[in-house]
């Protein structure tokens, strides 16, 4: 797959944000769009990304390495990232969390059996008078939810599994 | 009173472009391009005593008039980065009331003469972005962005940037490296970015809530402004309140309403939750300095601005007010506050990167159960060694819950270790 052809007018648009003399900047945009199919950053876009920017391969594993929304390791198509820091947890994100566990059966880290879910801990997302909550990444972006419990993510999950479905 | 910066809550539709106009939108900055010099518009907000928003107060006309006008071009960044935990307020602007900040983020790029402006977002806010991205196209089209506004040789663009996760790109030279697309570390100061911040370049770089006021300020005179808040913190502002209160949110108040009025007002936080009484306040998110209350009168009643929250022991910040009661373990809070900063540290400077490496360690072994008092007093000793010697705020930032935490709550930690 090539990010140039698959991609040419989103490029053309991110390209056109910054200086062409600083077209580094967009180093940052097209990792997002490398990534938005498969939820990871292939050695091959990697590779492709530098080339186009006039900057190392090194340096483009770096800023994955850096930031916690790039990957370079296929998960789950849906990464569930919990927030459990600390105004979240003082509204029960941590029994949210224990819990969510126990009903997917995995651990923290871990994918579920149907590769549809891969539960994560996240720091502060800037919702805090709405704990628990999570946010998903996955091929249409990053969505809140929030307000969450046991029940309704469970309702979200079987959602997202019917929504898989009638894609392929 | 009507909202200064959350409009949104009086005025319905107030994302809409055309709701927006019709309550004066961007007048302000029509005005200000087409009738007044750049130095003018500053001195404006200079006079109406607006200090950053982001959490250090900096008063921003005097920002602005430190930009270097022997170096060009110039350039505007909004901080959209709001990543503290504890913070949730600029989301809410970029939400619902989007056209005002990006109002005001124009109307800051005319006063220094720039015809760029970027607005850098946290990669969480995905959504956020393409509200802006949308607001944005609806300026351009309608001329309040692009080339030759209103008829005169002043242009502008505002572009969105995503970022990807990194509570240090809120710091603003490690959210210039991040805007320039290397790994947001930040920068030795000084220079300043107002002399060589983005590509280089003379930059202002404000929080979104700062932009927020200015076409307000504009709009009805700094007087109008000054007479709201206190002599020391002018104006209005929104504090993100969360943790064990009954109604956590967003409040908009003038600086100086005391803790109790937001904590307990009906209006507000209605009160702690099942009743119990405050134990302790973070007042600026997971970076504060612990204010003792144990339900102390006094402290409650404290008028909420920078000067006087500093006579508590710590600084209002961005003014995230996380409440503690007393059934919250403080030994437990700085495991937290530890682990994020851990998380978050980017690695540049010794002092932080090993020192919340460290505490993460320790205040792990005393909240496992396996410390003893001398790991209490080695954590405190580390936390003591960081103050003063880290790059940036967030390595000492990591230190204030833990020192404050230890010397205000002993007993917490007592009753945690081994005997």
């Amino acid at each position: 797959m090539s990010l140039e052809k698959n991609y040419s007018k989103e490029i053309k648009q991110i390209l056109a944000k910054y200086p062409s003399e600083n077209k580094r900047s967009a180093v940052m945009p097209l990792l997002h769009l490398a990534q938005r199919e498969e939820g990871y950053v292939n050695k091959a876009a990697m590779q492709e990304i530098a080339k186009m920017l006039d900057i190392t391969e090194t340096e483009v594993a770096s800023i994955i390495g850096f930031y916690t929304l790039y990957h370079d390791k296929k998960a789950g198509k849906y990464r569930m990232q919990v927030c459990t820091d600390l105004p979240c947890a003082l509204r029960g994100a941590d029994e949210f969390m224990q819990k969510l566990c126990g009903n997917l059966g995995i651990k923290v880290g871990e994918t579920t059996e149907d590769g549809l879910v891969t539960l994560e801990e996240v720091t502060c997302l800037a919702a805090c008078d709405r704990a628990p909550m999570f946010q998903t990444q996955g091929p249409d972006g990053i969505k809140y939810h929030e307000n969450m419990n046991v029940d309704k993510t469970m309702e979200l999950i079987q959602t997202l599994k019917h929504a898989r479905g009638e894609v392929k | 009173m009507a909202h200064v910066l959350l409009r949104h809550r009086d005025i319905p539709d107030l994302h809409k472009f055309d709701v927006y106009k019709k309550n004066g939108g961007f007048s302000a900055f029509k005005n200000a391009v087409t009738k007044m010099k750049p130095n003018e518009v500053t001195d404006v907000v200079k006079n109406s005593g607006l200090r950053g928003r982001g959490g250090a107060g900096f008063p921003t006309g005097m920002k602005w008039s430190f930009i270097d006008n022997k170096n060009w071009p110039h350039y505007v960044v909004a901080n959209a980065d709001e990543s503290e935990p504890g913070t949730f307020k600029d989301r809410e602007i970029m939400e619902s009331n989007p056209l005002q900040f990006l109002e005001g983020l124009a109307i800051a790029s005319y006063a220094v003469g720039a015809t760029a402006a970027y607005v850098y977002l946290r990669g969480e806010f995905w959504e956020v972005a393409a509200i802006l991205d949308e607001k944005i196209a609806e300026m351009e089209k309608a001329g309040y962005l692009g080339d030759n506004l209103f008829g005169t040789d002043y242009s502008l663009k505002i572009f969105t940037h995503l970022g990807a996760g990194a509570y240090i790109c809120g710091e603003e030279t490690a959210l210039l490296e991040s805007l320039e697309g290397k790994r947001g570390q930040p920068r030795v100061r000084p220079p300043f970015p107002p002399s060589y911040g983005l590509y280089g370049k003379p930059t202002i770089i404000n929080n979104v809530e700062t932009f927020t006021n200015v076409p307000m300020i504009l709009a009805n005179g700094a007087d109008w402004y000054k007479k709201m808040g206190t002599a020391d913190s002018a104006g209005v502002k929104i504090f993100s309140l969360s943790g064990r209160v009954r109604r956590p949110g967003n409040y908009e108040l003038p600086f100086g309403t005391t803790f109790r009025e937001l904590i307990y007002g009906e209006k507000y936080g209605a009160g702690v939750q099942d009743s119990r009484t405050v134990k302790a306040i973070m007042p600026a998110g997971a970076s504060s300095s612990l204010i003792v209350v144990n339900g102390d009168d006094k402290v409650l009643d404290t008028p909420m601005d920078y000067a006087t929250v500093r006579t508590l022991g710590a600084d209002l910040g961005s003014a995230s007010v996380i409440v503690l009661d007393d059934t919250v373990d403080i030994n437990w809070v700085i495991n937290k506050t530890v682990h994020f900063f851990r998380h978050e540290s980017c690695g540049k400077c010794t002092t932080c990167r090993e020192g919340t490496h460290w505490m993460r360690n320790i205040t792990d072994r005393i909240h496992g159960g396996s410390g003893t008092q001398g790991d209490v007093d080695l954590l405190l000793n580390v936390a003591k060694q960081m103050q003063g010697k880290c790059l940036c705020a967030l390595g000492e930032f990591s230190t204030m819950a833990v020192t404050t935490g230890i010397e205000r709550f002993p007993q917490d930690f007592t009753k945690a270790v081994k005997k």
